[in-house]
This record gives structure tokens, sequence and C-alpha cells, in this order.
């Protein structure tokens, strides 16, 4: 933590700022901004090796007392989106907020004024003489000892303040107020209580301070364990309370999908001479034109045709796999999507034109919890979406494959798989399940360029980037 | 520390005023960042919505700093012999032709074909040099004896290869030729380079640079931008300018009216004579400010509501 440095020079922190320059990496003032990189981090900026040092070297041009231009530049540093800057703002705040000891200072009365104690601790002295700015640098001595960048919850901000307080020497201060007490004479009890007030001072800023540091490092650290735990649970045990920021998980997946191949592709436009080119090419053979080089034109990104199973075998995993559908509209141009049960209807607008929870309330109201029947819907989709397909798209089919016994229309599958890219087939159950009972998963698998298992996001991510790579 | 401190500041403030002497009106964290990329000797990348003077930016720096701008537009399918170097082929094209001509005095005397390869290599290989270089802007930017103001506008629009083909050229400032090899830069340029956020850009090129976010101006800042940009304007109508262009933003919009649509409505007004706004005469000049159809039937039933609301906040009794 530093404070210190960061306060106005008119404060009484000046000599501790001007004890820590010059500021180099290496110096005094590298464990402050390190801390705060932390913060940082915890609250979801990523702040790389090269951006540290970047900040290092603005704040060795501009300062530290300077709280404003302080900020603009680590602001200009080190957040580099309009959602980190927000952060970045809120977190400078709390990690720059000193206040709570300036009302220390205040309170303090002058040092010559009471009964001096040979053996009076640091702490008291500093208490007694309102030294603020030696106190933030004792309370941010004690912080670090105690590890307060790894606090993670609520409940732990009692121990931590009592940890700083602790370090700072609080059981001296106890037993000298205690001792003073003893004495009995008037001078000793004055400043006694005088210790006492300012000990409950103290008390309060750490509590104050504790907490700013729980604002700081816990949620990212909470919110973080959280979408690590939903990545990785399966879809079929998460409840709705999980949906919105599953959204927000599958959002990011699909866009980083999106951007990851949303690579242009090129393509040689016949008739057109490129001069420049050839001319160059032909260079070696003294102008004469052996080769020709043509015009390059871009063409578009890969298309992808969605397929979802939204029947009531589906039912628990159907609203997060319509919800991967709805990021995916958001971030892919051009994503032509389908669902069934019994039949097929083409949702494409209903995503288009909603947000995501009419959107998929529509959806599941439309064709949701029948009864599968892959064969007819299969049918549907040849009619109405077969025309769609070419050499370029990947048809994405996200289902169980349980046709309840109807007649799967394999051959349908396949004339899918001839005329498209390739097919991914995205099945929420496990592989030793597949063929059991009424799944078809087996008889439609040699149709599939991949099939995989697929009932959580880091799944889901996992398979789709194979996929798209390949 | 505190002498480093006030001199910080004195130097933003000469950021500013300089700014302010080449006509843009900047806001402390604006200036900031120019000085900090001058001091860090590294490129700022600028974002925010259109017309709030990103690129305005660029142009004032260099007049502030007395260095050449070298623009350089960025569009889908840029690449290196656009944005870096192209040999000058027609020039090539002759030197093959002298060459040939040239080749019998050449090789006068020689007797074997080695000894003959041998001299032509003496010669020198200044088929590819920098003579038959042409150089592009980035080149040029590198090439500038006292340096330069690079400006790569909107390279949101280009495409990913060429980001990353900026990288070198931005971290270090020299670019590769391969038949020449390494061409450093005299004088670091200063850069600027902006985005319109129509694609995310790479996690490597925003490390590199300084990022900034230019939003709309609050409203003092505004007037002053007004007060510079448009100068015979009354300080009434300025007030009222800005209040309802506040307002406006903070409306529903497709397209929010920007900075330049602020100073281009208040040339409008000027224009028209105007001392005070009336409904009837924002209604009128709508278009200046809104760009789509539907944004204008939006707020056009708002407008007498907003225009008493702009004279109000203005100061001024209606």
């Amino acid at each position: 933590m530093s404070g210190a440095e960061a306060r106005p020079p008119d404060a009484a922190a000046a000599p501790a700022a001007q004890a820590l320059t010059p500021p180099t990496s290496s110096g005094p003032l590298s464990a402050p901004l390190l801390h705060f990189f932390q913060a940082l981090r915890d609250a979801g900026l990523r702040v790389s090796v090269a951006e540290s040092i970047d900040a290092f070297a603005a704040v060795a041009v501009t300062g530290f007392s300077e709280r404003d231009a302080l900020k603009d530049a680590l602001g200009l540093v080190l957040a580099k989106t309009l959602a980190e800057k927000e952060a970045f703002a809120r977190c400078f705040d709390l990690f720059f907020a000193r206040d709570a000891l300036a009302a220390l200072a205040r309170e303090a009365t002058p040092p010559s004024a009471g009964g001096r104690v040979e053996d009076g601790s640091a702490l008291a002295e500093m208490l007694l003489a309102g030294d603020s700015a030696a106190l933030v640098v004792a309370m941010e001595k004690a912080a670090n000892s105690a590890g307060i960048s790894e606090i993670g919850f609520f409940t732990q901000a009692n121990i931590y303040g009592r940890r700083i307080l602790d370090a700072m020497g609080l059981e001296a201060l106890d037993r000298e107020i205690e001792a003073l007490h003893r004495q009995g004479a008037p001078e000793a009890a004055a400043r006694a209580d005088r210790l006492d007030a300012q000990r409950r001072r103290l008390g309060e800023a750490v509590r104050d301070f504790v907490r700013r540091q729980l604002a700081l490092h816990a949620a990212g650290k909470t919110r973080a364990m959280r979408e690590d735990f939903l990545s990785k649970a399966k879809l079929t045990n998460l409840d709705r309370s999980d949906f919105q920021r599953m959204h927000g998980l599958a959002r990011v997946l699909a866009k980083r999908l999106a951007s990851k191949h949303a690579r242009i592709r090129r393509r040689t436009r016949r008739g057109q001479l490129d001069l420049r080119r050839t001319l160059r090419q032909n260079m070696a053979t003294d102008g004469m034109l052996f080769r020709t080089a043509w015009k390059r034109q871009k063409i578009e990104r890969p298309k992808v045709t969605a397929i979802c199973d939204v029947s009531g075998s589906m039912a628990s995993v159907a609203r997060f796999l319509l919800l991967f559908l709805y990021s995916m509209h958001e971030v892919m141009a051009g994503l032509r999507a389908f669902a069934f049960s019994d039949r097929l209807v083409e949702v494409s607008d209903l995503l288009e034109h909603n947000d995501i929870e009419p959107a998929i309330a529509a959806i599941l109201r439309e064709v949701g919890f029948g009864s599968s029947d892959y064969g007819r819907s299969l049918e549907d989709f040849e009619r109405s979406g077969l025309w769609l397909l070419d050499h370029q798209t990947s048809v994405i089919i996200m289902g169980d494959g349980r046709g309840n016994y109807s007649n799967p229309r394999t051959d349908i599958l396949e004339a899918i798989s001839k005329r498209s890219k390739r097919v991914i087939w995205l099945n929420p159950e496990p592989q030793s399940l597949w063929g059991s009972g009424d799944s078809d998963m087996l008889r439609y698998r040699p149709y599939c360029h991949y099939a995989g298992v697929c009932n959580s996001l880091r799944h889901l991510e996992r398979a789709m980037t194979d996929l798209l790579e390949g | 520390m505190n002498d480093l401190d006030s001199s910080t500041r004195a130097a933003i403030d000469a950021v500013i005023a300089g700014l302010a002497r080449a006509g843009y009106i900047s806001s402390r964290q604006i200036a900031t960042a120019v000085f900090l990329a001058q001091h860090l000797q590294k490129p700022i990348l600028v974002e925010g919505p259109a017309g709030v003077g990103k690129t305005e930016l660029a142009k004032a720096t260099a007049a502030f700093l007395g260095l050449p701008l070298i623009r350089m537009q960025c569009y889908e399918g840029l690449d290196e012999a656009k944005a870096l170097y192209e040999w000058k082929y027609a020039k090539q094209l002759l030197y093959t032709q002298i060459l040939k001509d040239k080749l019998g005095e050449e090789l006068n005397g020689v007797k074997s074909l080695a000894a003959a390869v041998k001299r032509l290599h003496g010669a020198g290989d200044i088929f590819f040099s920098e003579q038959f270089l042409e150089p592009r802007p980035l080149l040029r930017a590198l090439q500038q004896p006292c340096g330069a103001v690079l400006l790569v506008d909107e390279v949101d629009k280009s495409d990913q290869e060429f980001e990353a083909f900026l990288l070198e050229i931005l971290s270090d400032y020299q670019v590769t030729v391969p038949e020449i090899g390494t061409i450093r830069a005299r004088v670091p340029p200063f850069v600027v380079l902006t985005s319109n956020n129509a694609r995310d850009l790479g996690d490597a090129l925003k490390r590199r640079c300084l990022h900034l976010h230019i939003g709309f101006p609050d409203p003092k800042l505004e007037q002053r931008i007004i007060e510079v940009k448009v100068p015979g304007i009354s300080e009434t109508l300025r007030r009222q300018i800005v209040a309802l262009i506040q307002q406006l933003r903070r409306e529903d919009l497709r397209k929010l009216p920007s900075v330049s649509e602020t100073i281009d409505w208040a040339r409008v007004l000027l224009l028209l004579h105007a001392e005070h706004l009336e409904a009837a005469m924002v209604r009128d000049t709508l278009n200046v400010l809104l760009k789509f159809e539907g944004d204008v039937s939006a707020v056009e039933s708002k407008l007498p509501a907003f225009t008493d609301q702009a004279r109000r906040a203005a100061g001024e009794t209606v």
C-alpha cells in the first residue's frame, strides 16, 4: 500500500515523500505501485509486466504528489478499454484514499504537553504526536506483513484488522496505558486518557483501511472463483441464478472465438492483372513478363449455421445452449440459427430482435420441450435450410441425438455433411451413453467431422476452438 | 520531489496552452497524455466516439511541436506496399537497361565466367538500395530529420495482419526491409493512432500504447471549444447551444451529436443571426446535429421542452 506519497504536498506526509526520491523501480516506491497493480488485477484489469514497467516510467515523469496527474498518467498506461478505465478510477480512489488518519492528526495534542514516559512505545509516540505520515507508513508495513492483499472474504476483515494492529505494536501500547493508569499521577492519567482515545481512533482507521482493502481485492477474487466454477460446472447442474453470469461468460467465449476465427480469406479475382507486382516479380528476368500476378480480393468470413435441440430430453441444458447460441449470434454476423424438438424452425430473427431472456423464452415457447423427432426436424431443415449451406459453412448441431425411435434420416445428415465445410455435433451426454436406448448418436457420428461431449462451457470452448482452427 | 511535481504541473499547463494556440482546447487528461507520450516516447492510442477531435489532436500536436504531420489513413486491404515502402519499378527497369549497355565495358578483359561474377559483385548491389526505395507514410515518418507527428488514422479499419506489422514500428521505431536491412528512425516520431472501435484491437498493440479515451466534453470545456472555433458567437447563445446538446446526448439516439456537430451547428446559428435558441429554429436546423431520420423524429416532439430548459439552464428567464 502506498499513500503517504499520494497525499498533497501540504499534508504531513511531505517528509516521507521526500525520503522516497528518486523514484526508481527498485526503490521504496515499487512496493506501493506493485500492490496497486495487484489491486487492479483483482478488479479484472490485465496489467502485464510491460505495462507495469511503463507505469513506473510514467510515475518517474509525473511524480507522486500531484494526485490528478498521477491518476491520469497511470490511467493512460494501465487501463486500455473504457470499462477498464472505469474500474481503474474506482480502484485508484479506493487505493489512494487516506482520510481516516487525518482525524488522528487533528485530534492529537502537541507532544510537549503531558507526562513523558521514558520507555514509551514507538506507537504511543506516534499517536500522541499525531504523526499521520509515520502512522500510514507503519500501517502499510504492518498490513504487508499481515499479507493484506490476500484478503478474500468479508469474514476475514476482523482477523486482518487484528493482525495489523498487533504488528503495529498494540500490545506494547496496551501495557503502557495500563502502566500509566496504575501510576495514578494526574499527568500520567491524562496521558493515558489521550492514548486511549487515540487508540480507539487508530482502531477505526485500521478497520476502515481493511474494509477498503477488502473492496479492492475481494470482489475480484470471489468473482474469479465463481467464474472458474461456472465454466467447469456441468450445464445440467446450474440453476437460474447463474444465468446472468453465464451469459457474460458465454459472450466472452463467443467473442473470443469469433475474433480469433474472423480471419479474412483471400481469393484470386480473375482477369485483373496487378501490374506493380507483376513487374516486380519479373525483375529477375530483365522485365520480360514470365510470371503474372493477379489482383486479389477479400471475401467474407466463414459462415456458421447452428441447429439446437430444445426438446424435453434436453430441457436442462437447452437454456444454456440457447444462451451460447444467442452470444454467438451477437458476435458473428450472418449466423443462421435453427431450433427444433418435433419440428424445426429458424430462430435467427428471434435472436436478432429480442433481448436474451425474451428471445430464449420465445424459442422455448415455440418449439421447446416437445418430444424430439430428429428425422422430421432434419426433413424440415432439408426443406428450409439446406440451400444455405455451401463449402464455407460450418454446421453446428447441439443435441443428444435421442429421436424417440423415429426414423433418424441419416441420409439428410449425409447430404448436409457433403454440402457444408464441416459438421460439428456437440452432445451433452457422456460418450458411454451414446447409442444406448433411443440414442441414434452412433448412427449420426459417421457423417460428422467432429462429434464430441459438451456439457460445460469449458468443453464448449475447447470443442469450438479445435474445430474452427482445423 | 516538489520541484519535480511543480514542473510536471507547469509542463502539462504548457501543453494545454500550446494545444490551445494550435486551436485545440484540451482537457487535462489529454494534455497529460501528450506530455507523457513525449517523455516516454510512446505512441498514443486515442479511442472515442466519432467527431470528438481524435484526428484533430494529432494535427494540433504537430502544430504545437512544430513538426510535420504525416498522415496514414487505414482501410481494409491496406498493405505494406502502401503503408511502408515500394520499389521504384520503372527506375529499376531503366537501371537494368543501362546496366545491360554498360555490361560490356564493365566486363572488358575478363576471361572466365567466375571472374566476371566476381567483378560484378565488386560493383556493388545498388539494385535494391535506398535509391530505388519509394518511402510511404510510415517510412517517411522514420526518415524525417527532426522527427514528425505520425497519425495512423482509424487503425481499427485495417486488417489484423497490418496491425501486427505496425508493432515493430511502434515499439522500436524501426522497420525491416528484407533486401536492405533495418532502417531506424533518426528521431522517433510522435505517433498518434485513432480508433472508432469498429473492432477490438489486439492486446499487443494496446500494450505498446498509452490509451487515451476522449469522450464527450463537459459543458465548460465544450463552451470554450465553441468560443475558439466559432469566434463571433454571443455568450448566451453559446451557453444555450451547449445546454441543449448536453440534453440531446442523454437521449437514446443512434448517433449522438458530437463536438464536430456542435461546432457546425454553432456556425449555422451564427449565419442565421440567431440571438437565442427558439424551438422552430432548432427544429429547422436539427439535421445538422442528428444524422438519422429516426433520431430526428424521436426528439422532434421534445424540442420545445428542451429549448426552454436550455434557455433556463443558460441563465435566461423565459
